[in-house]
């Protein structure tokens, strides 16, 4: 046997230098070189946005943060992201309003209280629903779901007209509004929802599980006392996930949304529009300015998906030293 | 509270597996049962079927019967969740629930039972049990603490408190020292012998010289392979266990020439 210095059983190298293998020092600088790619990579996208923003926002006649209409490419050019920053955080909102609780239901269902035998095919078929192509729900959505929306808008309107969200300004108008497309959207972010909150409700340790148990909690006490407050965090994490998707949703959203420069709070009218939808309806007529205009309203976006994950970490962060994994 | 045991013809299932067959014994009220005998021999199962927990592992089932005092556990209309409220346990590994504060730890029962809801109330049965676990000195300054920054010996004995606090029938611990240093694990003996004036409690361990030092009462289980189904061979006296036992195999496992 030859003895290099990588040799396991060569003796120790001298004092000062430490002994390190070849494999080593080639994932060291693969992982390195990743790490440093990926920053490269980051600082590049938000060099190239700052600088095409800074170029279209300084020509921009109205107001970019209040203006309400989209006309990158008239002279004088007067575009604004007041509707698209509305649109976007409402029907969001609204997709995680009523994601988020049938999300943890159907995870917990899947992982707590399901025979083994319906659980699996269950989580395979919530699987497929999140490997459906975005184009495909928005097909359904308008000409599925908006013709079938006009019972429940309309039920909206008569009983919850008085709390102006659910007023129709037309009724019987077509259901092309961000009440719909939070609906939609909420249908395509529960499968992701749901895929990653079942895995964390699987890896709550039996140990916590049986704790409560033994102290007489019932399934649903078990499931308070020891499963939520353990995946807490990976809720959190979960629902960034199904969030960072609805706001960046593109497609179902332009195929469903009847867009406007319009900002109202009745979220059942056809108005307004979300970034991503805004983005793709002009871009493929838009002058190289116009799509200058769209990388701005897209650099917003990207801020905004900034800030709503740093408050998820902060979220995490608040009550880490109860945090299951010290356990 | 502190009320008999009486098991007759248990036998429990995981699955088609036959895990302990046919047992029957009497556990006494205000004393300490140990369970002694090797791996495998179903000392551990046979603990949780005393408080119905053995039917949460998928597949575990169970026949046979234990009365407590007058009441089949078994019996049709019984609620499992209601004869885990009568009958307390205690882990091999420590778990304190690691998002709640020690004093929520401790009330967690009380709040599932719905009683005591009054704050002072619920501060006095936290407080008394605390001082029930001889944990009360150590915390009382950082109640609002969380758990699990306890050391291991001290998670311990907040969850025997948390167990107590719902003045339990019984009280079962499943090793309960297995995972504690030799300091930490005097402090549970000693706990364990102050407990028995008011409650059953069994406890099952792998060691001997724990069983000898803390029980009154002794039973020793063994199977006859691997596969096989845990029997009880015999409940005896701790002393007459350990110094003159009727069956074999006891003396065998006790003198240390298997298991």
């Amino acid at each position: 046997m030859d003895t290099t210095p990588t040799d396991s059983l060569a003796p120790p190298a001298p004092a000062g230098k430490t002994v390190t293998r070849a494999g080593d020092r080639v994932f060291l600088g693969l992982s390195r070189g990743s790490g440093i790619l990926l920053l490269v990579i980051m600082a590049a996208i938000a060099v190239f946005l700052t600088v095409r923003t800074i170029s279209a926002v300084s020509q921009d006649h109205g107001n970019f943060l209040t203006t309400f209409e989209w006309n990158a490419d008239n002279t004088p050019p007067v575009f604004g992201i007041a509707v698209l920053a509305y649109g976007t955080v409402v029907s969001s909102v609204i997709a995680m309003v009523i994601a988020l609780p049938v999300s943890i239901g159907i995870a917990l269902f899947i992982s707590h209280y399901a025979p083994r035998r319906v659980a699996s095919p269950l989580a395979y078929v919530v699987d497929l629903l999140a490997a459906v192509p975005s184009i495909v729900y928005g097909l359904w959505g308008a000409l599925y779901l908006v013709p079938h929306m006009q019972g429940l808008t309309a039920w909206l309107d008569q009983y919850l007209g008085w709390t102006v969200v659910f007023k129709q300004s037309a009724p019987g108008t077509a259901a092309r509004s961000l009440f719909t497309v939070g609906i939609l959207l909420a249908i395509m972010i529960i499968p992701i929802i749901t895929n990653v909150s079942r895995e964390v409700f699987r890896q709550v340790p039996r140990a916590h599980e049986e704790a409560a148990l033994a102290l007489g909690a019932t399934r649903w006490e078990v499931v308070r006392m020891s499963v939520l407050p353990f995946a807490r965090s990976g809720i959190v994490s979960a629902s960034m996930l199904g969030l960072g998707r609805a706001l960046g949703e593109t497609m179902a959203v332009a195929t469903v949304l009847s867009s406007s420069p319009v900002l109202t709070a009745h979220i059942l009218d056809p108005a307004g529009g979300t970034f991503a939808q805004n983005i793709a309806s002009h871009f493929g007529e838009a002058t190289d300015f116009g799509r200058d205009a769209l990388i701005a309203s897209g650099l917003v976006l990207f801020v905004i998906t900034l800030l709503v994950n740093g408050a998820a970490r902060m979220i995490i962060a608040r009550r880490k030293e109860y945090s299951g994994a010290a356990a | 509270m502190a009320k008999r045991i009486d098991v007759s013809g248990l036998s429990a299932y995981y699955g088609n597996h036959l895990a302990i067959e046919d047992i029957s014994m009497t556990v006494e009220p205000r004393s300490v049962t140990a369970f002694i005998g090797p791996s495998g021999c179903g000392k551990s199962t046979f603990l949780r079927t005393l408080n119905r927990m053995h039917e949460v592992t998928p597949g575990g089932r169970v026949e046979g019967k234990v009365m407590l005092d007058e009441e089949n556990l078994y019996g049709a209309g019984v609620d499992p969740v209601a004869v885990r409220r009568t009958v307390g346990m205690v882990f091999q590994r420590p778990n304190p629930f690691p998002t709640m504060s020690i004093y929520d730890n401790v009330a967690a029962g009380l709040r599932l039972n719905g009683t005591a809801k009054r704050k002072k109330d619920l501060d006095t049965i936290v407080e008394r049990s605390l001082v029930g676990a001889n944990l009360w000195n150590e915390v009382k300054d950082r109640l609002n603490k969380p758990g699990a920054g306890l050391s291991g010996g001290q998670q311990q004995r907040l969850c025997i408190a948390r167990a107590i606090a719902v003045e339990p029938d019984v009280l079962l611990m499943d090793e309960p020292c297995s995972a504690l240093d030799p300091i930490s694990t005097l402090a549970i003996e000693d706990l364990i012998g102050e407990l028995k004036e008011r409650f059953t409690i069994v406890i099952v361990t792998h060691n001997m010289q724990q069983a000898a030092r803390v029980s009154d009462r002794t039973a020793f289980f063994n199977l006859a392979g691997v596969g096989q189904p845990g029997r009880l061979i015999e409940l005896d006296e701790t002393q007459r266990i350990f110094s003159n036992p009727s069956a074999q195999a006891t003396e065998d496992y006790i003198s240390g020439r298997f298991g």
